[in-house]
C-alpha cells in the first residue's frame, strides 16, 4: 500500500478512476476559464499588494485551487449557499461576489464587503448567498451544517456546499456535523479540499484515514474522491452530489484532490515541502492550463484567450486600484454593527 | 422503635412534592425493595422504596397531599416484634424529624400565603406591569415554558432544539408540552454534541431562523463556546452589519446543589465579556417570562441564563396577552435608603434574605435585581448609589474579574463622590465548588455574608 499512496502523493489526480469526465461545451470550456483565471490573477494582484503593504494580516491565497470553486459553483442553482474557512477570495469570486468589493476588504476599505472590519477571512454577501469567511479552523462545517438544517426546514429544495480542508477535516466538530446532518438528512455537500498541506503538515503526518472521502463512512455518508484540478471532475461530482442531496438523501461529501501552489500564508517558509514538487504539478496538472489546452486544441484562438486575460486583468487591475484609493472606514465605524 | 419512612429527593434541588399514592396499607408486611408510594413534582413521578423489612404501621401523610417538604416523614415501619402499641413511641421521633425538616419547607414558596417569603410580595410594583393586571401563579419552569409556546405561535421561524427537549420532555421539564403542540420540525432532540448543535443553531440563524438552543446545563457550553463567541456575537460585526444571528441560548446555570465543581458553576462573568452578545439572568417568574420573549424576538444572539435551583419557584406573572420585560433594565424589587445590594438570578436569594434580617437592624437596604448584565443597566445602579452612598454586589460567581467587579468599577467611575464606603463584594469562594455538603455551604455566598458586608459598609 506504501509505495502507491507515495506515487499518488505527487499526482493527485492518480488516485482517480472512472476515466474522463463528461465534456464541456466550448461555452462551459470558456466560462471555466474565464472564471478560474479571474481568480488567479486577483489571487496574484492580492499577493502583490500584500507585499507592498497595503494588505495586513492573514493572507491565504487560493492560487492552484480554482477549479473546486468553479466546478462547483457550475453544478449549483440560484439559493444555494456556500460557506468555506479562512482561503475564501476564490469561494467569494465564484459566487459572483464584486471584485473590488473583496479586493477593499482585503486592504481594509470602506468599500470593503464588511466595511474594512472583516479582513481577509470574514466576509459574507447575503445576496450571494456566500456564509463567510471563518477563521476558526472547521467552525464553518457546523454552520454549513446549519445552512443545510434551514434548507429542510424551510423545505426551499436548495443545498449547503460547505467547504473546509484536509486539515479542518481533524476537527471534532466535523464528525459531530456529520452525525446531525445524516441523522436528520441535512441537503449539505461536504466538499473536503485536500491540498496535501495543513499549514505545513502534510496529510500522511496528520491523518489516521487519508482518504476523506471515507471520512463518512461510520455516519453512512456517500463519498466520493474527485480530481480536484480537472473542471469537468469537480462539475459532474457536484452535480452528482446536489441532485443527492436535493432528492432528500441526506449529505454527501466529495474529497478534492487539489493543491495549493502558494505557502499556507504569505509567511510561510516552506520548508515543507521541495520546489520540485509544486513545480511539477503546476507542469503537469495545472487546471487553467488544463482547459486553455482543450480550448486551443479545439481550434478557439489565441486573440479570443487573449480576450479573456485581458477582460480578468482589467478586473482585476480595477479592483486593485479601487482598493488603494478608497477611504478607511470612518472612525465612527467602530462602534457600529456590535448590535443591531 | 418503628422506622420513619421519610420523604425522599428526585434531584440535588427538590425541596417538596406530592404524595400522589400510597401502594401499601397499614398493617401490610413489607419487604426492602416493595415499592410503597408514589412521589411526584412537576417535573417527575418516582415510587418510593422500602429500605427496611416489617409492616406498614402508619401513614403520616395521606395520599393526595400536596408539597410536602423533602425529609417529613410519611409512614412508619414496624420492625419485626414490634406491634401498633410501639407507634406511641414515633410521635416523638417523628415531631424531633419535622423539626429538622422545616428549614426545606419555609424556603419553598407553598401555595399557603403565609409560607412564601415570595419576594414578589416585598417588592416595589413592577413598571412594566400596568395597575390591575390580572396575575396568575406560576413556577419559573412554567413560566419559560410559556414564554417559548408563545413565541412559537407567534413566530413560525422560533424554533427550539437540544438534549431531550422533546420526547423526554426537557431535562429539567422547561420544554414540557413543547413537542405535542409543536411536533418534532420544531422541537428538536439533538445528540449530545454541544459543540455541533450550537454550530447548527447559528447557522441557521444567520439565514434568519430564531433558534432557541437549550443547553441541559451551561457547563456543559464550555464544549460550545467557540460557536457562540467566534461565530455568533462576533459574525455582525464582522460581516459590516450585513449578516448577523437572532438566536437565544439558554438553559440553568450556576451552583446546582451536592453536582460538584464541574456541574456548579456560574458563567455570567464569561457571558457578560463579549461584545455582541447580551446576556440576561433573570430572578423572577415574571421576569423569567417577560425576558425570554423579548431575547426569543431580539435580533441578536442572547444568552439566557436560568438557574436549576429557581426553576420550581412559584412568582405571579401577569397575565397579559403580550408580557415583554425589556432587555437591559434593572429592577429595585425593595427601595431602601441605607445600602444598595445589588445582585441577579439566585444571589438574589441572599439579598433578599440579607434585606429582611438587615430591616430589623434598623438598615434599609435599597435591592437592585439586575435581571439583564449585558447591557448592564449602570444609571439605576448608579441613581440608587447616591442617594445610599454605599453598595454590595452578590454573586454566585468567582469574584476575580466577576460582575461584581465590573460594577464596583462603574460605581467609582460614575458615582465616586457619593461613596461613603467601599464597593464590597459578596461572591462565590475562590475554589472549585466541593461536593461535601458543609463545604459547598461555605463556598457559596450566604444571606449571613451579604448582612456582614451590609452592616460593614454602614460602619455597624
Amino acid at each position: 500500500m506504501a509505495a502507491p499512496k507515495k506515487a499518488a502523493a505527487s499526482a493527485p489526480q492518480d488516485k482517480i478512476d472512472g476515466g474522463s469526465p463528461p465534456e464541456f461545451t466550448r461555452e462551459q470550456e470558456l466560462k471555466a476559464l474565464r472564471d478560474m483565471l479571474l481568480i488567479r490573477r486577483f489571487e496574484e494582484k492580492a499577493g502583490q499588494l500584500y507585499g507592498m503593504g497595503a494588505i495586513g494580516g492573514f493572507c491565504h491565497l487560493y492560487i492552484g485551487q480554482e477549479a473546486v470553486v468553479v466546478g462547483m459553483q457550475m453544478a449549483l442553482k440560484e439559493g444555494d449557499q456556500v460557506i468555506t474557512g479562512y482561503r475564501d477570495h476564490g469561494h467569494m469570486l465564484a459566487t459572483g461576489m464584486d471584485a473590488n468589493g473583496v479586493m477593499a476588504e482585503l486592504t481594509g476599505r470602506r468599500g470593503g464587503y464588511s466595511k474594512g472590519k472583516g479582513g481577509s477571512m470574514h466576509m459574507f454577501s447575503k445576496e450571494k448567498h456566500f456564509y463567510g469567511g471563518h477563521g476558526i479552523v472547521g467552525a464553518q462545517v457546523s454552520l454549513g451544517t446549519g445552512l443545510a438544517f434551514a434548507n429542510h426546514y424551510r423545505g426551499n429544495g436548495n443545498v449547503s456546499v460547505t467547504y473546509f480542508g484536509d486539515g479542518a477535516a481533524n476537527q471534532g466538530q466535523v464528525y459531530e456535523s456529520f452525525n446531525m446532518a445524516e441523522l436528520w438528512k441535512l441537503p449539505v455537500i461536504y466538499v473536503i479540499e485536500n491540498n496535501r498541506y495543513a499549514m505545513g503538515t502534510s496529510v500522511s503526518r496528520a491523518s489516521a484515514q487519508q482518504d476523506f472521502s471515507k471520512r463518512g463512512v461510520s455516519f453512512n455518508i456517500p463519498g466520493k474522491q474527485v480530481d480536484g484540478m480537472d473542471v469537468r471532475a469537480v462539475k459532474a461530482a457536484g452535480e452528482e452530489a446536489a441532485a443527492w442531496c436535493r432528492a432528500g438523501k441526506g449529505p454527501f461529501i466529495l474529497e478534492m484532490q487539489t493543491y495549493r501552489y502558494r505557502g499556507h500564508s504569505m509567511s510561510d517558509p516552506a520548508k515543507y515541502r521541495t520546489r520540485e514538487e509544486v513545480e511539477k504539478v503546476r507542469h503537469d496538472q495545472d487546471p487553467i492550463e488544463q482547459v486553455r489546452n482543450r480550448l486551443l486544441a479545439a481550434k478557439v484562438s489565441e486573440a479570443d484567450l487573449k480576450a479573456i486575460d485581458a477582460e480578468v486583468r482589467d478586473i482585476v487591475n480595477a479592483s486593485a486600484d479601487f482598493a488603494q484609493h478608497d477611504p478607511e472606514p470612518d472612525a465612527a465605524e467602530l462602534w457600529t454593527d456590535v448590535y443591531r | 422503635m418503628p422506622i420513619q419512612v421519610l420523604m425522599p429527593a428526585l434531584s440535588p434541588t427538590m425541596e417538596k412534592g406530592n404524595l400522589a399514592k400510597w401502594l401499601k396499607k397499614e398493617g401490610e408486611p413489607i419487604k426492602s425493595g416493595d415499592v410503597i408510594a408514589e412521589i411526584e413534582t412537576d417535573k417527575a413521578t418516582m415510587e418510593v422504596e422500602a429500605t427496611d423489612e416489617g409492616t406498614l404501621g402508619k401513614i403520616l401523610i395521606p395520599e393526595g397531599t400536596a408539597d410536602v417538604a423533602v425529609n417529613t416523614p410519611i409512614a412508619t415501619i414496624l420492625a419485626d416484634g414490634e406491634s401498633a402499641a410501639d407507634l406511641a413511641k414515633a410521635p416523638a421521633a417523628a415531631a424531633k424529624a419535622a423539626e429538622s425538616a422545616p428549614p426545606a419547607a419555609a424556603k419553598a414558596e407553598a401555595p399557603a400565603p403565609k409560607a412564601a417569603p415570595a419576594p414578589q410580595a416585598v417588592a416595589e410594583p413592577d413598571p412594566e406591569v400596568p395597575a390591575g393586571t390580572e396575575m396568575v401563579t406560576q413556577t419559573i419552569r412554567e413560566a419559560l415554558r410559556d414564554a417559548m409556546a408563545e413565541e412559537m405561535r407567534r413566530d413560525a421561524d422560533v424554533f427550539v432544539m437540544g438534549e431531550e427537549v422533546a420526547e423526554y420532555q426537557g431535562a429539567y421539564k422547561v420544554t414540557q408540552g413543547l413537542l405535542q403542540e409543536f411536533g418534532a420540525k420544531r422541537v428538536i432532540d439533538t445528540p449530545i454534541t454541544e459543540h455541533g448543535f450550537a454550530g447548527v443553531g447559528v447557522g441557521a440563524a444567520m439565514t434568519g431562523l430564531k433558534p432557541i438552543v437549550e443547553f441541559m446545563t451551561f457547563n456543559f457550553a464550555m464544549q460550545a463556546i467557540d460557536q457562540i463567541i467566534n461565530s455568533a456575537a462576533k459574525t455582525l460585526y464582522m460581516s459590516g452589519g450585513q449578516m448577523g444571528c437572532s438566536i437565544v441560548f439558554r438553559g440553568p446555570n450556576g451552583a446546582a446543589a451536592r453536582v460538584a465543581a464541574q456541574h456548579s458553576q456560574d458563567y455570567s462573568a464569561w457571558y457578560s465579556h463579549i461584545p455582541g452578545l447580551k446576556v440576561v439572568a433573570p430572578y423572577s417568574a415574571a421576569d423569567a417570562k417577560g425576558l425570554l420573549k423579548a431575547a426569543i424576538r431580539d435580533p441578536n444572539p442572547v444568552i439566557f441564563l436560568e438557574n436549576e435551583v429557581l426553576y420550581g419557584h412559584t412568582g405571579e406573572v401577569p397575565k397579559l396577552d403580550d408580557f415583554i420585560i425589556p432587555i437591559g433594565k434593572a429592577r429595585i424589587v425593595r427601595a431602601g435608603s441605607h445600602v444598595t445590594i445589588i445582585s441577579w438570578s439566585n444571589g438574589m436569594t441572599y439579598a433578599l434574605k440579607a434585606a429582611d434580617e438587615l430591616a430589623k437592624d434598623g438598615i434599609e437596604a435599597e435591592v437592585i435585581d439586575l435581571r439583564t448584565l449585558r447591557p448592564m443597566d449602570t444609571e439605576t445602579i448608579v441613581n440608587s448609589v447616591k442617594k445610599t452612598g454605599r453598595a454590595v454586589t452578590v454573586e454566585e460567581g468567582w469574584a476575580q474579574s466577576g460582575v461584581g467587579a465590573e460594577i464596583a468599577a462603574r460605581i467609582m467611575e460614575n458615582a465616586f463622590d457619593y461613596l461613603d464606603a467601599p464597593v464590597t463584594r459578596v461572591s462565590g469562594k475562590d475554589v472549585p465548588m466541593p461536593y461535601a455538603a458543609n463545604l459547598e455551604k461555605l463556598a457559596l455566598p450566604s444571606a449571613a455574608e451579604v448582612v456582614e458586608a451590609a452592616k460593614a459598609v454602614c460602619y455597624r
